[in-house]
């Protein structure tokens, strides 16, 4: 074996190492309520590459991405909870959900095809919020949704009588539930990163980015634009479901407030900050805003401690300082924390 | 007659303007086929009736026995008839490489499954792919540059990119759009070359373009229009003396 590849394994058995470990350690530092965060944190990775896709690859500005997700999630619970008093195993559900929210996004993008760039954006989102009201509204005459007081007691994940929702020992450690939670996300998490990075470079990817940078000259090349559009929605969406049924199982509990505008934005922000089009860019962005405002959390602790009392709400400073640091990321680095080499030249370009 | 594509009574208007009428003329296997006319003549608004881009409102456009109007511009392409474009329209931020590989999408048929799971026939055709594509870089003296982005490349770099780039859907009919347009003397008699090997390979040619000059010596035979009607069509010689294009190019004064 050769000395690159062996330290290529070394570095990736260290990495995989780090992430089975990960939430031990910040259980023992941080405290369990992080470990749900990071919980958290993959669902969005996922959420966030998915819409990668669409924005990223294809470059179709799509505003209204949390309809799939809030699909993916109604499915789930629809099947898994005694609202209808159905109880599929989650391994039935999961894809079902997936499936559905693709073919969503099949019937949400055939309308929009012949739309570009800000018109795309404004219906895209006004169908985001079409799925949104109608979740909110389903309640009568059929009580589909339970209006805006959602969905309750969803089952967890559970394969047999081994459920995700207690605490198990397994040699001889404890794994509570988010631990579990983790890993089966993580999993999942992983798949998502893989065939995004094998999508990119394919026919496939090269022919979404085509589109993007050139639609008439990608046409004109033999790309059958709207096929590959339509399949670019499929995508994003099917990712978007996966992580609506894990959220519904996840949580217990949804409702059409989970699913709002203000969501599909801080998705789209996830992957603009992190690097538009690039899978570890994608990713930074999501964890970074998934975490970053719960550790700003922190600032009322601090006040506290510096000046004795809290003079400003730390939900107020919170929003202030995030504010602050999404303005300074775009004017220091406006292709994104970790853009891919293709946009910092772009960027680069545009400014010299 | 051999003829490869076949424009019988084609017309199209904007509006009150009649861009096109009534246009016949054949394109021959093996030739190089010239189009021209003074500005605002038809000529890409033909060019684009051709590959789909407009609707025309009669008439009917034929490659071999394939109808092309009608058609959607991946569908006239997957026929055989590849196009540059006037103002060179490559993916910028793709490198030389990915925009000639993005050539290749029509002739080959992997999809997310093959992608994804890397199956063996996805990695053979791949590979050919890639194979292919350097080939075409290499002809087209661009092989340095596989790896620099489409925007970096220089002028003449770029206009012989779009070649290569209609060269990898493997046209039987490729037509440029004026392709000398902005070149320097010396890349003009490069495109000569070139322009010429390809039609000794077999490839037909149509050609849109502004200087008579490299024309008159470049094509097989040649079509004129003005104000969106032929005027004249056949060899050089016969075109360059016909009064009418006369008239048409130096004002009717010149007669």
């Amino acid at each position: 074996m050769s000395s690159v590849l062996k330290s290529r394994w070394f570095t990736f058995g260290l990495l995989a190492l780090g992430l089975a470990l990960l939430p031990f350690l910040v259980d023992a530092g941080l405290g369990r309520s992080w470990v749900r965060l990071l919980d958290l944190a993959l669902l969005y990775v996922m959420l966030a590459l998915g819409l990668n896709i669409v924005v990223g690859y294809a470059g179709l500005l799509d505003l209204g991405y949390v309809a799939f997700y809030a699909l993916g999630a109604y499915v789930y619970a629809w099947l898994a909870s005694p609202h209808f008093g159905l109880h599929l195993p989650f391994w039935a559900i999961l894809p079902l959900g997936a499936a559905l929210a693709g073919l969503f996004g099949v019937l949400l993008g055939a309308p929009t095809l012949r739309l570009r760039g800000d018109y795309l954006a404004i219906v895209t989102l006004g169908f985001g919020e079409i799925i949104r009201i109608f979740m909110n509204n389903l309640n009568a005459p059929v009580n589909l949704t339970n209006g805006p007081q959602g969905i309750n007691l969803i089952d967890p994940v559970r394969l047999g009588s081994f459920s995700l929702s207690q605490p198990h020992e397994l040699f001889g450690y404890t794994f509570t539930g988010v631990h579990l939670t983790y890993y089966l996300f993580l999993l999942l998490t992983l798949a998502v990163i893989f065939i995004s990075m094998r999508l990119e470079d394919s026919r496939i990817g090269r022919a979404w980015v085509a589109i993007r940078e050139d639609e008439t000259a990608a046409a004109a090349t033999g790309i059958n634009t709207r096929n590959l559009k339509l399949l670019a929605f499929a995508m994003g969406a099917t990712f978007g479901g996966l992580a609506g049924g894990l959220f519904a199982s996840f949580q217990g509990f949804i409702s059409p407030e989970s699913f709002n505008l203000m969501e599909s934005i801080m998705i789209l922000c996830m992957i603009v900050l992190g690097g538009m089009g690039h899978i570890p860019g994608v990713i930074f962005g999501a964890l970074l805003l998934t975490l970053l405002p719960e550790a700003l959390r922190y600032t009322g602790d601090w006040q506290r401690n510096l000046f004795g009392q809290i003079y400003v709400d730390p939900a107020d400073l919170r929003m202030l300082l995030f504010g602050m640091a999404l303005v300074a990321v775009m004017l220091y680095r406006p292709a994104g924390m970790f853009p891919s080499t293709r946009r910092r030249r772009e960027f680069a370009d545009a400014k010299g | 007659m051999n003829a490869l594509l076949t424009v019988s009574g084609v017309s199209k208007a904007f509006g009150g303007l009649q861009a096109l009428s009534d246009i016949s003329l054949q394109v021959h296997r093996g030739e190089i086929f010239g189009l021209i006319g003074p500005n605002g003549a038809g000529k890409t608004t033909l060019f684009n009736a051709f590959t789909g881009l407009y609707t025309i409102d009669r008439g009917e456009i034929r490659l071999n026995t394939t109808r092309l109007n009608g058609q959607k511009p991946h569908q006239v392409l997957q026929a055989g008839l590849a196009r540059t474009f006037q103002n060179i329209r490559l993916f910028a931020e793709m490198t030389a490489l990915e925009n000639v590989l993005v050539g290749r999408h029509a002739r080959t048929t992997s999809g997310v499954v093959g992608a994804v799971l890397r199956l063996p026939g996805t990695r053979h055709e791949e590979a050919d792919s890639r194979e292919r594509a350097h080939a075409l870089l290499h002809r087209m003296g661009l092989a340095q540059h596989a790896h620099r982005l489409a925007r970096n490349l220089s002028y003449g770099d770029q206009r012989r990119l779009e070649i290569a780039r209609a060269l990898a859907t493997e046209p039987s009919l490729l037509a440029l759009d004026e392709p000398a347009a902005g070149m320097n003397p010396n890349e003009r008699a490069g495109l000569r070359e070139l322009l010429l090997q390809l039609q000794a390979d077999g490839l037909t040619l149509l050609l849109i373009e502004h200087d008579v000059k490299l024309v008159m010596g470049l094509c097989t035979r040649l079509a004129v229009l003005d104000y969106g009607v032929k005027i004249a069509e056949g060899t050089p010689d016969v075109v360059s003396r016909d009064p009418k294009v006369i008239a048409a190019y130096l004002g009717d004064e010149a007669l």
